[in-house]
């Protein structure tokens, strides 16, 4: 047992940030064929990153970077718990804690446009973190254990008895993917009014860094979205593709929203969906 | 003689001895070697933790009628000032409470108590958590009196022998309060804090701090009220005046007088609709907001309710508790959102996790307490120091407000340093609050996960302020000056030991949990809770990742080449301000976001309060 969960945690590091990244790719592909272009090719998120990697160390703080370095860490630390089929509570608190290295390394950066955009992010965090906490419980209401493994091996999928729960993680995926309306904090487009927003002060390896720990966040975010129908194994990666491609859709068709927007918003559908989903469970079981 | 009545008596011999001393020097002394003395008796206190519940008799005669002398002094004396500064209310309070409890002690049914006193482990850890971070509080006073008292010259007049007298004698009804098993000695304890908090908090004697003074005194004397008739009602209908012969009564007969007595736990713990006292009590020095937020004054009114939470458990009146803790964490989790004011920050954070550990206590299950418990622990390490971190600062910078403390970790980087620990400390995995929540979080599933809710949003608005804070000391814009060589060493060593004990306590907990909780929760439910070792060593290895970050500092930023932040001009030289567009330098600014708008203190506090009142009301009808 401990072997297979070491091959798994070891397959989760090594090909977290291959599928990340081919993610990307194909993001980057189906959004420009949306908008009617040919699109760059598939590795291209691969090739920029490498490029990044020869780039000059640019910082405004002497220590900004270290806060990256970190994030990444735990953000690869918090897949390894949730693809070793461990605590749920805990891969949501973990998640918490790389996103928080990543908003105190645009404070560090001490630069007014990174400034606002770490701000943003915590509003994103603030937004985004009830609807992880519900899917945690929802599944514990069901297989009466918080541990990923309970969840995968349960026999029925998951999303027959969590339909809400479900929909406010696929409605926050936009927040954790970083995508349209709610890429508040760091906006795709450099011309925008907060520039780079947070990743504003942050050039070569710390950028790769960021990107990175980014196609690792789309892969944890993804094993969430699987949970739902982690019995039928084809079904649970089909249903995680499907997420991942209605949200490049959406991202395609809407501008960015406020903050207000996003945050309310997501609480707002996280508390309806959710909440409901879980009520009528608990008086279910009652 | 037995420690817990030498814990209560040497606190108060101190605070005898500081009355009288007027020099400073002797004073210094005195302090320091009473708190030598209650810090070694505080951790003789374990003595008594290979051992279940122990009473002690302590049949005094003498004892007894001091307290009663005390107490009409007491009323008197609070008449007598409430009727100077025209707080009619105040009086109607004294006398509502004063005068039945004189009456029946004299003509209604008489009960002798057994034992007056007992030490568990309930009582064991708050009287580690009142010798330990208060006695290093009383430490730290001594430099901040001094400074705060040069800094004041001509607004405050120098009253530090009553100042260090109230102190000590806090801590003495502290430990009165957790150690009494006759609830007649509780309640006297229990009076003698609030009167204390009022002193206190009055200290300044400018009209505000008098005015927020009488407040606290009117909202913890209403909760006192709720004691002294809970306390009348159980000796006059039950017969009955102890502690543990309470708790093993049966619910349904003394559901209504520990529904009374927990409203004086919600109000000395400022739980909705009672906190404005705590926001309040800010204009005190800081030693007394420390001490009333973090080790005493607050501590009191949890430790009462927890001490309910098997009665409470599975009842209507539990409930409603539990709901008041629910909604006291969310609104003023909100709240603190919009605070700027480190000091308000740190109030309504406290009001929060004291919701939190209010919500266990009403649901009463053994994983609730449990958490509860550990709770306690962890908020009183971890707020302690952060309260003396923001003293020092506010004296150096000379504001407490957030915005201001930028640049912090070049003016002051070792109290920055020590201020994002008790920050981590207080809501950052893997520290003891967050081991904490994700207790509550377990027991709330488990016993009803609609209260969950509460946590959930509250959370994410905790996160959401404290990161704001943290971030707001690491941001530098230009250079500044170290100013931390006048901070005195009589703030330094309880800083330094507090912030070791903030890693300390996360790093102990499952061996904290083992002698100190368990045993509690055992005893009182007979079984309890188990966590798991896999998730132990992974809480371990995240601490060593953490732990790992500090150390990255050193030889750090060597193969980087440093340049100007982008400020979408062209910057000025020294990179903090740049030529706009009529070629005017333009200083650049960073603002927080406190959305005023959304979760205004004005919009927000009123709500919490209507609710709270509604829910204690409804609380008390169902206990009828």
């Amino acid at each position: 047992m401990p072997m297979k969960i070491f091959f798994q945690v070891l397959l989760y590091i090594i090909f977290a940030p291959v599928v990340g990244g081919i993610l990307a790719g194909l993001d980057r592909k189906f959004s420009a064929r949306l908008q009617g272009r040919v699109g760059p090719p598939v590795l291209q998120p691969f090739y920029d990153v490498l490029k990044l990697l020869e780039k000059e160390n640019l910082v405004v703080r002497r220590s900004q970077n270290l806060y990256i370095w970190f994030f990444l860490v735990v953000i690869i630390f918090t897949g390894a718990l949730f693809f070793a089929g461990g605590n749920l509570l805990l891969v949501a608190f973990a998640f918490a804690l790389g996103s928080i290295f990543f908003v105190l390394a645009g404070f560090k950066a001490s630069s007014p446009y990174s400034f606002i955009g770490a701000q943003r992010e915590l509003i994103q965090i603030a937004a985004y973190e009830p609807a992880i906490f519900f899917t945690a419980i929802g599944i514990y209401m069901v297989t009466r254990s918080f541990e990923v493994h309970t969840a995968v091996a349960f026999p029925k999928p998951l999303i027959i008895f969590l339909p809400g729960v479900f929909f406010s993680l696929f409605y926050i995926m936009d927040i954790k993917l970083r995508k349209s309306p709610f890429d508040i904090s760091t906006s795709h487009h450099a011309h925008q009014e907060v520039v780079k927003g947070i990743t504003t002060e942050f050039s070569g390896k710390a950028l790769a860094a960021i990107e990175v720990a980014h196609w690792y966040e789309t892969v944890i975010i993804l094993g969430f979205v699987y949970l739902f129908c982690a019995s039928n194994i084809f079904l649970g990666i089909l249903l995680s593709l499907a997420a991942f491609f209605a949200v490049v859709f959406v991202d395609n068709s809407t501008a960015r929203a406020k903050w207000q927007a996003v945050l309310f918003s997501s609480w707002i559908v996280t508390f309806v969906t959710s909440v409901t989903n879980i009520t009528v469970l608990y008086y279910l079981h009652k | 003689m037995v420690l817990p009545i030498f814990l209560i008596l040497a606190s108060l011999a101190v605070a005898l001895c500081l009355l009288v001393i007027k020099g400073e020097k002797l004073r210094q002394f005195t302090v320091i070697a009473g708190f030598c003395v209650i810090f070694v008796a505080t951790l003789g206190l374990f003595r008594y933790s290979a051992h279940g519940v122990q009473f002690i008799e302590a049949h005094s005669l003498l004892a007894d009628r001091l307290m009663m002398a005390a107490e009409i002094f007491l009323s008197l004396w609070l008449i007598l000032i409430s009727i100077q500064n025209k707080k009619f209310s105040i009086v109607l309070l004294v006398l509502l409470q004063a005068l039945p409890l004189f009456w029946f002690e004299h003509f209604g049914r008489h009960v002798e108590a057994e034992y007056n006193i007992f030490v568990d482990h309930l009582s064991i850890v708050v009287a580690l958590i009142v010798g330990i971070v208060g006695g290093l509080i009383c430490l730290y006073a001594l430099g901040y009196m001094r400074d705060f008292h040069a800094h004041f010259r001509k607004e405050v007049k120098d009253r530090q022998p009553l100042f260090f007298f109230l102190l000590f004698i806090f801590l003495s009804a502290m430990f009165g309060v957790v150690f009494s098993n006759n609830l007649r000695w509780l309640y006297f304890f229990w009076e003698v804090t609030t009167i204390c908090s009022f002193l206190l908090i009055g200290y300044k004697q400018s009209e505000e701090s008098t005015k927020n003074a009488f407040l606290a005194l009117k909202l913890n004397m209403l909760g006192g009220l709720g004691f002294a008739w809970g306390l009348i009602y159980l000796q006059q209908n039950v017969g009955m005046i102890e502690l543990d012969k309470l708790m093993v009564a049966s619910k349904a007969v003394v559901i209504l007088p520990v529904m009374l007595l927990c409203i004086a736990g919600l109000a000395k713990s400022a739980q909705m609709p009672f906190s404005s006292w705590l926001l309040g009590a800010m204009v005190a020095p800081t030693p007394v907001s420390a001490l009333l937020h973090s080790s005493a004054m607050v501590k009191a009114g949890v430790y009462l309710v927890l001490r309910f939470a098997y009665i409470l458990n599975g009842t209507t009146a539990g409930f409603m508790i539990a709901l008041i803790g629910a909604v006291t964490f969310l609104f003023a989790s909100f709240i603190a959102i919009t605070q700027s004011d480190a000091k308000k920050v740190l109030a309504y954070s406290t009001i929060a996790n004291l919701g939190l550990i209010i919500l266990c206590a009403g649901i009463g299950t053994y994983q609730a307490v449990w958490a509860a418990m550990l709770l306690i622990i962890f908020h009183a390490v971890a707020k302690c120091l952060l309260f003396l971190c923001v003293g020092v600062v506010e004296h150096k910078i000379h504001s407490r407000n957030i915005e201001d403390m930028s640049g912090l970790i070049i003016s002051m980087p070792k109290l920055s340093i020590m201020l994002q620990l008790g920050m981590a400390g207080m809501f950052l995995a893997p520290f003891g609050m967050l081991i904490s929540k994700w207790a509550v979080l377990q027991a709330l599933v488990d016993y009803n996960p609609i209260l969950a809710i509460f946590l959930v949003y509250g959370s994410a608005a905790t996160l959401f302020y404290w990161v704001k804070w943290m971030g707001r000391l690491l941001v530098v814009t230009g250079e500044a000056e170290n100013v931390e060589d006048t901070v005195s060493d009589s703030e330094w060593f309880p800083l330094i030991t507090l912030s070791f004990l903030t890693v300390m306590v996360c790093l102990f907990f499952p061996v904290i949990a083992a002698i100190l909780v368990k045993p509690y929760v055992e005893e009182v439910f007979s079984r309890t809770v188990t966590m798991g070792a896999g998730d132990i060593t992974i809480m371990t290895i995240m601490m060593a990742m953490v732990a790992l970050f500090p150390l990255s500092f050193i030889r750090h930023g060597r193969k980087v080449k440093v340049v100007d932040a982008y400020l979408g001009g062209a910057n000025t030289p020294g990179g903090v301000s740049f030529c706009n567009s009529f070629t005017v330098p333009q200083k650049m600014e960073m603002k927080g976001y406190y959305l005023d708008k959304y979760f205004g203190e004005k919009r927000l506090l009123p709500m919490g309060v209507i609710s709270g009142a509604i829910l204690l009301l409804a609380g008390l009808v169902f206990c009828l």
